[in-house]
């Protein structure tokens, strides 16, 4: 069994969301279903995580075919530490969803399409092999497609077009950029084309492979010209949809650039001033959005385009301070844009409304609740000892070494009004009066929930701010993880060694 | 052989794009297919054209010799087209419904979702 261990998590995420359809209209039944299939793929993904720790980067050969011609699955440290970290997430807004989202949508496989997305997240980790890594890119986005367009109201279809569109038209150029890096090279597999790659001689092609590659992960992960999709479509679906949206399927974009230009086009020059450029632009661009929205949901869409700006500013640097950095700052990302989602969804449940405007008094009628919420916006703004402090003393050292002061002043002023936007956002939301406003009387507020109920709705939000708790005060073995990571990303040697088996 | 292609491939992708960036939904439609059918001509262009070389071992033979056609492109846009194929399908129903909702064909009337609410 262990011969293959890497490949579990997929399989448990496959399994679960076929048994899913077997219970089509049994709503109920699928909730129970559901959670305990992602507190199994939590189990799983934790054991796939100590089992790599311990052994080192662990491979999976398809069907036997031996590394640059078969299909490979790489359970190297960076993938698993993904894995549990979509795992985690998964089962924390697995829960939320059985509560916040309605029956009505629930009706229409949803449970069963969110198992298929972590099917795709997880592959697409995992894979090392480059068309694999657009066929999970796919089942990803066709899974996206239908969790934000079931219920089919009118701005989730609005949101839909667009965000179907835009995600159509980067799957095709990644295509495309894929085509071209066949014909340079002749192979698919991650490992083979990193060594093949230094040897052609038309440098031109390769390096507009690389900007192809830019564009159709760019346009995945939201950086700066390209994120226009993002706030327009992000908010539409249900918290629970936006959640795992904002918490995972920008971060696979991040993923794939850091995989494809460590392992491939690791310190082109070309590149690095127009990655360090796009990062510059990116945090800027998110920053101003976050300051003059009025809908927590979309300062939170702003934040994560600006915080997207801080992974691949980090990237561009190409130092392993500034990879330990962005590993750091990605591990804490996922982690704290989904619970800032699930948190938008609870506190829509507490007032009906997500308008700052109409907002207010949350910290006089739930003093608990709200002191709950606090955490992970301090940790958003990275208050130390909080998770965000600790990821940014890297990137910031990283900069400042390489006397890049652009950079280094763009992570400042973003670092500073992430802490504005969240200090109006605070003072808004939870200490202002309450204004009057007309409620609707058919809604289900949570004070009128049951205990139960209750319960559901916090305990995804208490469970992440957990683990971000955990990574802010742990932060020792975080860093030291995201060190290993770097140093393993650094060293394309270990990664291509342990894949080609030479 | 390859000219021609190359510049066919030119044309779906200009005419894919073009076809995206007009305001009607249906357009939209056939430009993700036009771009689709590009992306596919690429691949196949860029496995290079080898004409009337199957890769098919002689059951004599253990190894394939001399000049073969690259089956791997071909493997790869079969699965592109399947994939294609549903994205496609998911499309017209997307777009089918989003006109049944909103009564217009224009993308440039899907602006709700920037107001404030």
């Amino acid at each position: 069994m262990t011969n293959d261990i890497i490949i579990l998590p997929l399989v448990v995420h496959l399994f679960f969301s076929i048994l899913l359809m077997f219970f089509w209209n049994k709503v109920n039944f699928q909730k129970i279903v559901s959670v305990v299939g992602n507190a199994v793929a939590l189990g799983v993904a934790i054991w796939v995580f100590i089992f790599v720790y311990n052994n080192g980067t662990y491979i999976v050969e398809s069907g036997n075919w031996s590394a640059p011609f078969g299909i490979v699955f790489v359970g190297d440290m960076l993938a698993v530490t993904l894995v549990l970290l979509t795992a985690i997430a998964g089962f924390a807004v697995s829960i939320f969803s059985t509560i916040s989202v309605i029956k009505a949508r629930l009706r229409f496989g949803y449970f069963s399409v969110f198992h298929f997305l972590l099917l795709g997240l997880n592959g697409a980790f995992l894979t090392g092999d480059i068309f694999n890594l657009y066929v999970w890119f796919e089942i990803i986005i066709i899974s996206s497609f239908v969790l934000i367009s079931i219920g089919g109201e009118k701005n989730q279809l609005e949101g839909a077009v667009k965000y179907f569109a835009l995600n159509f038209f980067a799957s095709m150029i990644f295509l495309t950029a894929l085509g071209v890096l066949y014909g340079l090279v002749g192979t698919l597999n991650m490992a083979d084309i990193s060594l093949k790659i230094a040897e052609v001689e038309n440098r031109t092609l390769v390096e507009i492979s690389a900007v192809l590659f830019l564009v159709g992960f760019g346009i995945k992960s939201a950086i700066f010209p390209l994120y226009f999709w993002l706030p327009a479509s992000y908010h539409t679906p249900p918290s629970a949809v936006s959640a795992i949206f904002a918490g995972l399927l920008t971060k696979v974009g991040v993923y794939a650039l850091i995989r494809v230009f460590a392992l491939i086009y690791g310190g082109d020059s070309f590149l690095t001033i127009l990655l360090l450029t796009l990062a510059i632009l990116t945090i800027f661009s998110g920053g101003v959005g976050a300051i003059i929205q009025n809908n927590i949901k979309k300062v939170f869409m702003y934040f994560i385009i600006c915080h997207i700006g801080f992974m691949i500013g980090g990237l561009a640097l190409y130092t392993e301070i500034a990879m330990a950095g962005v590993i750091f700052y990605l591990i804490h990302d996922i982690i704290i844009k989904t619970n800032l989602f699930l948190m938008s969804g609870l506190i829509y449940r507490i007032k009906t409304t997500t308008n700052m405007k109409k907002l207010g008094g949350l910290y006089a009628n739930y003093p608990k609740l709200s002191l709950l919420m606090a955490i992970p916006l301090f940790s958003l703004i990275g208050i130390p000892p909080l998770s965000g402090y600790w990821p940014k003393i890297s990137l910031f050292l990283a900069s400042f070494n390489a006397e890049e002061y652009w950079l280094f002043g763009a992570l400042v002023f973003g670092s500073l009004i992430t802490l504005i936007v969240i200090a109006k956002l605070w003072s808004e939301v939870f200490w202002k009066d309450q204004p009057q406003l007309d409620f609707p009387k058919k809604f289900i507020y949570f004070n009128q929930l049951r205990f139960g109920q209750k319960f559901t709705f916090i305990f995804p939000v208490a469970f992440l701010t957990f683990v971000t708790l955990y990574i802010g005060f742990g932060a020792e073995h975080i860093q030291q993880l995201s060190q290993r990571i770097a140093t393993e990303l650094m060293n394309n040697e270990l990664y291509i060694n342990a894949v080609l088996k030479q | 052989m390859e000219i021609i292609l190359a510049i066919i491939t030119g044309v779906l992708y200009a005419s894919g794009v073009y076809m995206i960036m007009r305001r009607s939904m249906v357009k939209l439609i056939l430009g993700i297919i036009l771009l689709g059918n590009g992306v596919n001509l690429l691949i196949f262009l860029l496995g290079r054209i080898t004409k009337g070389e199957p890769p098919i071992i002689d059951s004599a033979e253990k190894v394939l010799e001399g000049v073969y056609a690259d089956p791997v492109p071909q493997a790869l846009i079969l699965t592109a087209i399947v994939i294609s194929f549903g994205l496609q399908a998911f499309a017209i129903i997307l777009v089918k419904r989003t006109y049944k909702v909103l009564k217009t064909d224009d993308l440039d009337q899907l602006n709700t979702t920037d107001e404030d609410s």
